[in-house]
């Protein structure tokens, strides 16, 4: 069962309708006017996808961008790194289980990878903390980051979080000041480090792993300095104006790109990268595995300059 | 005045105000209600006699507390576009910025400044929390890197003073890729082997928590200064319980290993200017340990002091390649000889206590 969001609901009738009709066809293979009908009605079903995604709203993307059936960190490690071993732990306090990392092969290539796990059932959101990491996630974080450097095997983060953990918990281990230090890592780091926003770029609780070298996004995904809800909160008191908010700020990778903050998007098939997950997750693949070749043969001192005047010259010219 | 404040141009009205008076000359102790003469308070550096609440203070009473004989120096720094993102709600995100330019005098929430510190040449930058919250964007982390760049530039420390809601909202996402960028500045100051002082003042969270607040060679907090990553609005929504009492004050960071030491702002210069005397000690003709010895591979021969000075240079040796982190001041010359007694190494060990066990790649 395909869960549709509230504004797919014209397109989720017209499925079900189509998916109806198939199911006569199939049971009676005289009707041959069924089958007109179903043909029309397929082709009407599509147009009404593509019409709808041609033009998503600012919140609509902030929805498909949370789309629970869309791919996770973990499916793009079934689908691009061969053995994947992960790694666990910040060897201070905890496994958060938030942030995934561990090493891996990319086309061939050693890397170390770590994202967000929001995961994809009850039990695995529990796990996963929906994918918002405590500090000790962005401890682990900075441990991986050095371990990479230290074998010069370049990282790759995917990005996919509302934010970081709001808890006592997390405030009284220093969220603040883990999520300062992964960044301070990430800018410092003398191997590359690519990133790709999956779903969700929530504020610092990304930025602490998306200080890269080069950014990308998904088509349909969105980076904000704070979650449209968080924002409204924060504007107006006021989190049920969240569609307002992510109106306003300009968070999709499109206003990204425009705004020079990210180097590039990669497509998503219409309807969101949920319907076609294996050739999303390939071309992510493809995409990363390019940036990271524009850095081989580079020094250590070469790629972090490289990011360092990438972030500088940020926001300056517009 | 209030019907002249409706017509007139804001250019205009921010010469109609008096500059130097408070609306109100009594002033509301928040914590206990007492009620103070404002020149009392003033000249009690807006700490409430009685209770010891620590006021907020504006960027230019802090930079006249701060340096010697109240003198100091203006830092221009670099102007940015003023809407990138057209942002508006009930307002124009441009009216909002000009409101707050004619309340505090400010070009935005960060000001920056260079003066004396009983005698040594000090950088220091102030977010102001009068300026829409003293929130991060692009002009505020411009002043950040600015104030940290002319700090290596004059081989002088650098304090900041935090107050801040976070990031500004209205800047979207340029206003979040400040944290990265502050980072930047934040590096080349420890490269340059220039102590970093951070002073957090009531109440600094969200963005500027988030990166270069956390990021001081030594943290400081001001009694009762709250200091967190999130609100205490935005947890207590989130776990939808009550907040212990205490929770997310300078001395529950203490306490919780965050914050190097809580002191009161009458003890306050002095404690900044012993600080960076004792960490600026070559500047004053003795030779001792430099950040660059500290990336060599031979780390390990080194007298264990040196080693443990400034976690934030571990770090980055982690990186290799120690000639990178040569450069700068003529500050790597006097490097070779003296080396095993001078390190500072208490205050700088301590300066990152959550880091101190964290793995290091020398």
């Amino acid at each position: 069962m395909r869960t549709y969001l509230d504004f797919e609901k014209p397109i989720a009738e017209l499925e079900s309708k189509v998916a109806e009709l198939r199911a006569l066809s199939d049971q009676d293979d005289s009707a041959v006017s069924i089958a007109d009908e179903l043909a029309t009605l397929e082709e009407k079903s599509r147009t009404a996808l593509i019409e709808t995604y041609a033009k998503l709203t600012p919140w609509q993307k902030t929805q498909v961008a949370r789309h629970p059936e869309r791919p996770h960190f973990l499916d793009y490690i079934h689908g691009l790194v061969a053995d994947f071993t992960p790694l666990a732990g910040d060897r201070l306090f905890a496994e958060d289980h938030a942030i995934i990392g561990g090493l891996g092969r990319m086309n061939g290539r050693s890397v170390m990878v770590i994202g967000h796990e929001k995961g994809s059932d009850t039990e695995g959101r529990i796990k996963h903390n929906f994918g918002m990491a405590r500090p000790e996630g962005y401890r682990k974080a900075q441990r991986l980051m050095g371990l990479a450097e230290r074998f010069s095997v370049p990282v790759v983060t995917l990005v996919d979080t509302a934010g970081a953990y709001p808890g006592i918990g997390a405030e009284e281990r220093g969220q603040a000041e883990a999520i300062a230090r992964s960044t301070d890592v990430c800018m410092g780091l003398g191997v590359p480090i690519v990133s790709l926003v999956i779903g969700e770029g929530g504020s610092g609780g990304a930025v602490a792993i998306a200080t890269a070298n080069r950014i990308y996004m998904l088509e349909h995904s969105i980076y904000t300095v704070a979650s449209p809800e968080a924002a409204a909160s924060i504007l107006w008191r006021d989190s049920a104006r969240a569609v307002d908010a992510a109106t306003n700020m300009k968070i999709t990778a499109q206003d990204l790109l425009g705004l020079g903050v990210i180097d590039g998007i990669i497509s998503e098939p219409t309807g969101g990268a949920h319907r076609e997950r294996d050739n999303v997750i390939a071309a992510a693949g493809a995409v990363l595995d390019e940036a990271l070749s524009e850095f081989s043969g580079m020094s250590a001192d070469e790629i972090r300059k490289d990011r360092r005047e990438k972030f500088l010259a940020m926001g300056r010219v517009s | 005045m209030n019907w002249i404040n409706q017509v007139v141009r804001p250019k205009i009205r921010n010469i109609l105000r008096k500059k130097e008076v408070p609306d109100n000359l009594w002033v509301k102790c928040p914590e206990t209600g007492q009620m103070i003469y404002y020149k009392d308070l003033e000249a009690n550096g807006f700490v409430v006699p009685g209770s010891n609440y620590h006021m907020r203070m504006s960027a230019e009473v802090r930079l006249k507390s701060l340096f010697d004989g109240g003198d100091y120096e203006s830092i221009p720094f670099p102007d940015v576009s003023p809407d990138p993102l057209k942002f508006r709600d009930e307002r124009r995100y441009t009216e909002r910025l000009k409101d707050a330019r004619n309340k505090t005098g400010l070009k935005d929430a960060v000001m920056v400044a260079s003066g004396r510190l009983d005698g040594l040449k000090t950088v220091a930058a102030v977010q102001d929390f009068q300026f829409m919250g003293g929130s991060l964007g692009r002009a505020a982390g411009e002043a950040v890197v600015t104030g940290m760049r002319t700090a290596v530039m004059q081989n002088a420390p650098f304090i900041l003073f935090a107050a801040s809601g976070g990031a500004r909202m209205q800047e979207g996402i340029l206003s979040l890729m400040q944290m990265p960028r502050t980072t930047v500045a934040v590096q080349e100051l420890r490269e340059a082997g220039l102590p970093y002082i951070v002073v957090l003042t009531h109440p600094t969270t969200g963005g500027v928590t988030a990166s270069y607040a956390m990021l001081g060679d030594i943290h400081i907090a001001e009694p009762g200064a709250l200091i967190g990553f999130a609100g205490p609005r935005v947890i207590e929504q989130t776990i939808r319980e009550q907040l212990p009492v205490g929770f997310q004050r300078a001395e529950y960071l203490l306490e919780h290993g965050m914050v190097d030491m809580v002191v009161h702002r009458h003890e306050l210069r002095d404690t900044l200017s012993r600080l960076c005397g004792l960490l600026m000690e070559r500047e004053r003709g003795r030779e001792i340990a430099l950040p660059e010895q500290l990336n060599g591979v031979e780390a390990a021969d080194m007298p264990k002091s040196t080693i443990t000075a400034g976690d934030g240079e571990a770090m980055m040796a982690a990186s290799g390649e120690a000639p990178a982190y040569k450069k700068g001041n003529g500050v790597a010359a006097a490097s070779e000889d003296d080396h095993s007694d001078e390190t500072p190494d208490e205050t700088s060990a301590a300066s990152n206590g959550a880091d101190a066990e964290r793995p290091r790649s020398i």
